[in-house]
């Protein structure tokens, strides 16, 4: 007989070759693949390199505290010796106030600030429908902020006690009836232009009055002559409002109930403040008017059609800084002198059809991206146009130009430092050079761009995340 | 804000009014407030500082303006101007004057329809170059590189000089004087040029000032000043003998400190007419008869003006050179107050 060996149990594995496993495979695999890979990794390295130690001293001879940058050199050489560079932070502490602010009245911040925190509770609505958890986070993000802000920018204790307990009650309502929320954001702009430019409350109250007027008159005179001649009548009546009654109620209602803040000049907005201002606006007013264009450019019926294809066409074969030139300074040549037509208004709009006339084509991209049948389907259901387009066509279209929308906006958004050439005081020339023109801080340049950057990272980097959450969200397809 | 809308389009439809303006005085009288075209920028001679208080040469200029016109000098507003808008503002009306270090040429006071009152700063382009480069003479600047602003006059008055000597250059164009500075200072240019107050802001502000030396050669003439609309002779006037009663406060030694003091005790009769004591020079302009004493005490005489901003003393320590008076070698000299 033969003794055979049987194992009884597995050995335990082992590990596998050195260079198959871990950081050596991995950098193997990506790095040194290739000769020609081996002489990238080099290069990216030596690069890396070569930026790093070159600024590195840069950021860690950083000065916080100083009152001029000649004094910031001094600290550096005293602490690195001399000839050692370093950042001269100090600016950012003696003038961030100008970087996000402008001229605005410092007793006044309390306003963009509680502006700008309502900002966020109004969108949440639009941004997280319905969605209780993400509401909650974002308003009572939104309380703790304007709490600490509001505190912070020595706000009136009315003004305080108000703007809290208002956030309180929009937290309440998103967690009791979260659909009901969407009130606060249809009040938030006429609310929002009463804070940051302030005046008297009735003017903003009487001038949004007459969507009441144009809703009234659209309800009652549309069972006796139709939609389409009652929506105009509407208009008509609108218009008359604010022409003609506007005024006149608003001086009678202050009269008989004064009630306002501080009136603040459009020169006196600056920094992100006005970047945020037209920014938001633009971005808001702009979704509307580029759907209502793709919509139009689509249509069947001829003037429609031309006249939105003129608009496009038109608007995006001119750069923007020409038409910012056009707001600035050919619409002054046309309006009578002394006529008080606000240049931030003035840009608002030339910016809002500007990024109007891109997301026209984006929208326009997400509707021919339909196939033919959604079309058919919307018709075989027997809807109008409108339903159509509300209930079937736009949801799917708005979807698939997510990213695209959102890049626009992002674009836009950045592109509101180009105020800069007609003289309003955007964050990152405008105020740049007046912190340069001071003295103390003349020959200051990397400083100021890096902050303002920094800033406008946080915002388009915010934007784009959303982007990708509400794609995720939206996403129905199983590819 | 809705409305001024519409009432801007229902005024555009219509062109109710034409582009002339006449009656600027009347107009900053009943406004209670001057709105004066300003830099958007520009050291020692108006920025605003930390707490968005315009100072500087040209806005004391403002200042002097709206204590004269309107009896405080705290009532301006500023509006800040590029290069490329500062005309189409003064000449929509959107400002009412513009003291924004701008050359007077016969093209923009003939054809762009201005007048230039005054020149409140004759300056002129500099070079300024590293010492170690040996240079003591513009013209040993054969084959430097220069660092230059692009789309000035700068640049033309650059080629004209270097030209005219026969001696070659290699532009460096840069965008603004901060990047410009910056260029110079890495090396990217031997010299740098600009107005010579310009270069003097720069050089006063460089880690190593005593390293750098600004040429004695000046290529170009660049008498700066106030410019208002052409046509609203009166205006121009209110602006012109306000500079002038600021020139004729340092003639005479006035102050802002004693304005009032001379004003009791003085025996000379311009400065009994300057300050409205005796006459009705300032009822003559339009004007309260204190106007000019007004703008003295607001912001005092032209030297007191030139060395709070910009003269010798401060980081900038500008001589007063061509804008020392005409009594002491310099161009400013203003015509008799009777």
């Amino acid at each position: 007989m033969s003794v055979s060996f049987t194992r009884k149990e597995m050995l335990p594995p082992l590990p596998p070759p050195v260079g198959e496993r871990g950081v050596v495979k991995w950098a193997r695999e990506n790095l040194f693949s290739s000769p020609l890979n081996i002489a990238l990794t080099v290069l990216g390295v030596l690069i890396v390199w070569w930026l790093v130690s070159a600024s590195l001293p840069w950021w860690l001879n950083s000065v916080w505290n100083a009152s001029s940058l000649g004094e910031c050199r001094e600290i550096v050489a005293a602490r690195a010796g001399e000839g050692a560079t370093g950042a001269c932070w100090a600016m950012i502490r003696e003038r961030w106030h100008q970087f996000i602010f402008g001229f605005y009245p410092p007793s006044e911040y309390w306003r963009p600030v509680l502006a700008f925190g309502l900002l966020f509770a109004a969108l949440a609505p639009v941004l997280f429908s319905g969605e209780k958890r993400n509401l909650l986070i974002v308003l009572g993000s939104v309380t703790v902020f304007l709490a600490v802000t509001l505190w912070l920018a020595e706000t009136p204790v009315v003004a305080l006690v108000l703007s809290l307990a208002l956030a309180v009650v929009l937290v309440a309502v998103s967690q009791i009836a979260p659909g009901k929320v969407l009130w606060f954001t249809l009040i938030y702009p006429p609310l929002c232009y009463w804070l940051l430019w302030g005046g008297s409350i009735w003017s903003p109250i009487v001038a949004m009055a007459g969507f009441a007027v144009l809703y009234a008159v659209f309800r009652l005179a549309s069972p006796l002559i139709g939609l389409a001649p009652a929506a105009g009548a509407g208009v008509v009546a609108a218009v008359l409002w604010w022409l003609y009654l506007d005024v006149p109620i608003a001086s009678f209602l202050q009269s008989a109930l004064p009630f306002g803040i501080d009136a603040i000049n459009s020169d006196r907005f600056g920094g992100f403040l006005l970047a945020i201002v037209i920014g938001v606006t633009g971005i808001s007013f702009s979704l509307p008017i580029g759907i209502l264009l793709a919509l139009g450019r689509q249509s069947d019926m001829l003037i429609v059609k031309t006249l939105s294809v003129g608009f496009i066409e038109f608007i995006r074969g001119v750069p923007l800084i020409t038409l910012l030139f056009t707001a600035s300074l050919l619409l002054q040549y046309f309006l009578p002198p002394g006529t008080n037509f606000d240049i931030i208004l003035r840009v608002i709009i030339l910016v809002t059809f500007f990024a109007a006339a891109y997301l026209a084509e984006v929208i326009r991209g997400g509707l021919a991206a339909l196939p033919r049948g959604q079309y058919e389907a919307a018709d075989a259901l027997g809807l109008d146009y409108w339903r159509a387009q509300r209930l079937i066509i736009l949801p799917q279209a708005l979807k698939i130009s997510i990213p695209s929308i959102v890049s626009t906006f992002i674009g836009l958004f950045k592109d509101t430092t180009l105020v800069a050439f007609v003289g309003l005081m955007d964050p990152l020339k405008g105020v740049t050079q007046i912190v340069r023109a001071d003295i103390n801080w003349k020959g200051i340049y990397w400083e100021p761009y890096i902050f303002v950057g920094a800033i406008f990272f946080v915002f388009c980097f915010g934007m784009s995340r959303y982007s990708m959450y509400l794609e995720q969200k939206l996403k129905t397809d199983h590819r | 804000m809705k409305k001024s809308v519409f009432f801007g389009t229902l005024a555009a439809t219509t062109m109710a009014a034409g582009l002339a303006m006449a009656g600027t005085l009347e107009d900053v009288k009943a406004r209670g407030e001057l709105i004066c075209g300003s830099n958007t920028g520009l050291t020692g001679f108006g920025a605003p500082d930390a707490n968005g208080n315009w100072a500087g040469f040209d806005v004391d200029l403002c200042r002097a303006v709206a204590a004269a016109v309107l009896g405080d000098a705290s009532k301006v507003k500023f509006v800040p101007t590029t290069g490329e808008t500062r005309f189409t503002a003064l000449q929509s009306g959107e400002v009412d004057l513009l003291v924004r270090n701008s050359t007077w040429t016969a093209t923009r006071d003939s054809e762009l329809a201005f007048d230039f009152v005054a020149v409140n700063y004759y300056d002129g382009q500099g070079f300024m170059v590293k010492k170690d480069l040996g240079v003591s003479s513009a013209k040993e600047l054969d084959g430097a590189t220069v660092c230059i602003q692009t789309g000035t006059t700068t640049e033309l008055n650059l080629a004209d000089f270097f030209k005219q000597n026969n001696i070659s250059y290699q532009p460096v164009t840069v965008q603004d004087d901060s990047e410009a500075q910056r260029q110079y200072l890495a090396g990217a240019c031997d010299a740098y040029t600009t107005d010579v107050s310009g270069l003097a802001a720069s050089r006063a502000t460089m880690p190593d000032a005593e390293n750098h030396v600004i040429l004695p050669e000046v290529i170009s003439k660049e008498p700066l000043g106030p410019v208002v609309r052409h046509g609203d002779n009166n205006w121009g006037d209110v602006v012109r003998w306000t500079y002038f009663a600021l020139l004729i406060a340092e003639e005479k030694g006035i102050t802002s400190a004693n304005v009032n003091e001379v004003a009791a005790s003085t025996s000379d009769e311009e400065v009994k007419r300057l300050l409205g004591v005796t006459g009705d020079m300032g009822a003559k302009f339009g004007l309260s008869n204190d106007a000019f004493k007004n703008a003295i005490a607001a912001v005092g005489n032209y030297g007191e003006v030139f060395a709070r901003n910009i003269g010798e003393g401060t980081t900038i320590n500008l001589a007063r050179g061509l804008n020392a008076l005409w009594t002491q070698g310099g161009l400013q000299y203003a015509a008799p107050f009777r």
